[in-house]
């Protein structure tokens, strides 16, 4: 069962969600679009055999406050920022989609906080002749998220379940939240202009990606694979859209528990 | 009351098929359809139009702003405008208005609206939206989390721009502005009314009830789905303790008169149908990106939704009857209320009591819709000026006063006559 606190970085409050032991360094993720509006399988996977934390992102469940990010910049002091709170340095850095854009600016401008980095369908780039889904134009609909960032729209409906006793409004904003949050760090291309900074990554990276991702194209991951330094080990996760943690926990979980136990990477010695 | 004569200026020959074979009348409509000879024809026709309502009576004349849209040829509202100025000499110029968020920088806004106030000798009225998701987001790229924020800090540019005597610099949010200083000013003084385009949205309604500003409830469908709405901004306004004065509200309207109630059937039938079945043939996908909306407003929405579903299923409506499942269909248009048709003397009894019920005291009139010809346009504008407005006009003038209505220069200057030229 994973223990919920609340951290505060720069005077907004920050839910935390971690569970699992391990004597190595601290898994931190950020999750991917949406949000964690609660614990997810994929996390039980990765806690099996260490300590994973996450730090819900500005505007995602469990940190209502964004509003008041308004140029990337403020969002990347705010990522590091609450690395630095969790006070656990270095940290293996785990980003999907959202997530996957923020871990991969924190790797770049602050990198010492990092250990190993793991990106799973990162945002950050754009081409014209192969564009990225628009997210932010969806016909509206209860499925019209769940079709496009899941392989089975069912795994997303699962995550985002009402608890018992919660008030279906205050789910159904907390989703459209999250859903601007991504909007206000990414519109409309989601290109951070991170390209120009992946040559400070100089960590073992590894770049997930689910086969049926229906957001990002393949080509992507190769972006970020040829602007990066250091020793970068990619993976293709079968059946799984863009949020392949929630389509695929267990085969996620599997390639990066592997590549964080791998000795044969290490920071600067590729 | 007031009687504003509103042109959105409609492309008059999207095909028959438009619905079926083309995704939007917006954002993303095929630019195959469009013939710019025709588009030439469009603006002088509809210029005639305005300049003929503006000079029979009405009390003003309106435009607004649309990009990348079928049914709205002015990108650029203020073009519009100063050709009003020059070719009417009576009607305030309501310009329906700019969206601020979109103007680089928005003392641009500024600077064009006091232009206009000053070539027309103070008959502007400055209409502030915030502007569609489609205009805004996609047409122009906003980022629907900041554009409240950047209406919000363009409008305090704009407003400081026309009251502020001296250069001052504006340090904002989204905005730097070392030197301020707009020539011209505005012909009125401190600046001229300012309307808001709006939603049905709570903060818009606190907001115009603070700043004093009136509020447009700009809908297509007419006055029964704008009843809720408009209760909704007067039970807001009886919380907030502000007199129910029907001038801080505008309402927009069509309507279709005929000399008897069979030929204004017969004559708008066709018009009507091309606006509800093409022109609102929008993709949804464009209709609400996240963050458009503000929270407040989606929970509003998703109580008024559950409590509009509850109402029609104890009614037994059908799903035809709500406002986003627009009627395309001449009677269901008639029925529901978007287009009030019929003889003189019917438009202005309903029309009176529209007003009376919404407390509106700007009325807005769509006389041109869809493809209807000029022929008919002028035809509907001059049985409304010659036979319903007078019927109206008196409405709600010995009870209440417009405090927002322009107060143009009592001597303006005219143009004056071309000089004929010499051997033509």
């Amino acid at each position: 069962m994973a223990h919920e606190r609340t951290l505060t970085v720069g005077g907004h409050p920050v839910r935390v969600l971690e569970d699992g032991q391990g004597v190595g360094v601290p898994a931190v993720f950020f999750a991917g679009i949406g949000g964690l509006p609660r614990w997810i399988p994929f996390l039980d996977h990765l806690a099996a055999s260490r300590r994973v934390i996450a730090p819900s992102l500005p505007g995602f469940p469990g940190a209502a406050d964004f509003r008041h990010l308004d140029s990337l910049l403020d969002w990347i002091v705010h990522a590091v920022e609450t690395i630095e709170a969790l006070d656990e340095h270095p940290v293996d850095l785990l980003g999907s989609s959202v997530g996957g854009a923020l871990a991969a600016e924190v790797a770049a401008l602050a990198g010492s906080l990092v250990n190993r980095l793991v990106l799973i369908a990162p945002f950050g780039v754009y081409d014209e002749a192969d564009p990225a889904a628009d997210i932010w134009a969806q016909v509206p609909g209860p499925d019209a998220i769940p079709n496009l960032v899941c392989s089975d729209p069912e795994n997303w409906k699962t995550a985002w379940q009402l608890p018992e006793g919660a008030e279906a409004i205050d789910f159904q904003v907390m989703h459209s939240r999250a859903m601007e949050a991504a909007a206000r760090l990414l519109f409309p291309f989601g290109d951070t202009g991170v390209v120009s900074r992946l040559h400070r990554v100089t960590h073992p990276t590894l770049l997930l990606r689910g086969d049926e991702d229906r957001v990002l194209p393949a080509s992507y991951n190769d972006r970020f694979r040829a602007a990066l330094p250091g020793e970068v080990r990619t993976a293709t996760i079968e059946a799984a859209g863009h949020l392949a943690e929630l389509d695929a926990p267990e085969a996620t979980a599997r390639e990066i528990n592997a590549f964080l136990a791998d000795q044969e990477f290490s920071r600067g010695e590729a | 009351m007031k009687n504003l004569w509103f042109h959105l200026m409609p492309y008059k020959d999207l095909p028959d098929d438009f619905r079926d074979e083309h995704p939007s009348v917006w954002v993303d409509i095929d630019a195959g359809l469009l013939d710019a000879k025709r588009v030439h024809e469009h603006y002088n026709e509809y210029l005639d139009e305005l300049e003929y309502a503006g000079e029979s009576g009405f009390d003003g004349v309106c435009c607004n702003e649309h990009h990348q849209n079928g049914y709205g040829l002015m990108p650029s509202p203020n073009l519009i405008a100063s050709t009003l100025t020059r070719r009417t000499t009576k009607p305030a110029i309501c310009v329906m208005g700019n969206s601020l968020a979109l103007y680089n920088p928005p003392t641009r806004v500024a600077e064009e609206f006091a232009m206009l106030d000053c070539m027309s000798g103070g008959r502007l009225i400055a209409g502030f939206p915030v502007g569609t998701p489609m205009d805004t987001i996609f047409a122009y790229g906003q980022n629907p989390s900041k554009l409240r924020d950047r209406y919000y800090e363009a409008h305090d540019i704009v407003m400081k721009a026309w009251s502020e005597p001296d250069t001052f610099s504006f340090n904002g949010r989204f905005n730097q502005l070392r030197y301020v200083n707009v020539w011209p000013r505005p012909v009125q003084q401190p600046h001229p009314p300012v309307w808001i385009p709006g939603g049905g949205s709570v903060e818009t309604w606190r907001w115009c009830a603070e700043m004093d500003y009136v509020y447009s409830y700009l809908s297509y469908f007419g006055y029964k789905a704008g009843a809720a709405t408009m209760q909704g901004f007067w039970d807001e306004m009886d919380r907030l303790g502000k007199d129910r004065n029907p001038y801080r509200a505008g309402f927009l309207q069509f309507v279709a008169v005929g000399e008897t109630e069979q030929e204004a059937l017969e004559l708008y039938r066709e018009p009507a149908e091309y606006f509800y079945g093409r022109c609102l043939h929008v993709n949804p996908k464009w209709a609400s990106p996240a963050g458009y909306q503000s929270e407040a407003t989606i929970r509003g929405k998703v109580q008024s939704q559950v409590a509009l579903a509850a109402q029609a299923s104890r009614a037994g409506a059908g799903p035809k009857a709500g406002p986003m499942g627009a009627a395309r269909e001449w009677k269901d248009i008639l029925d529901l209320g978007y287009v009030i048709a019929g003889d003189p003397d019917q438009v202005a009894e309903r029309i009176r009591e529209v007003c009376i019920n919404l407390n509106v005291g700007h009325l807005m009139l769509l006389c041109q819709f869809g493809n209807m010809s000029t022929e008919l346009a002028k035809y509907n504008t001059r049985l409304y000026a010659e036979k319903v407005l007078p019927q109206i006009t008196d409405l709600f003038d010995d009870e209440w006063e417009d405090r927002w209505w322009p107060k143009p220069l009592i001597e303006r200057a005219v143009p004056r006559d071309l000089p004929v030229a010499a051997g033509g």
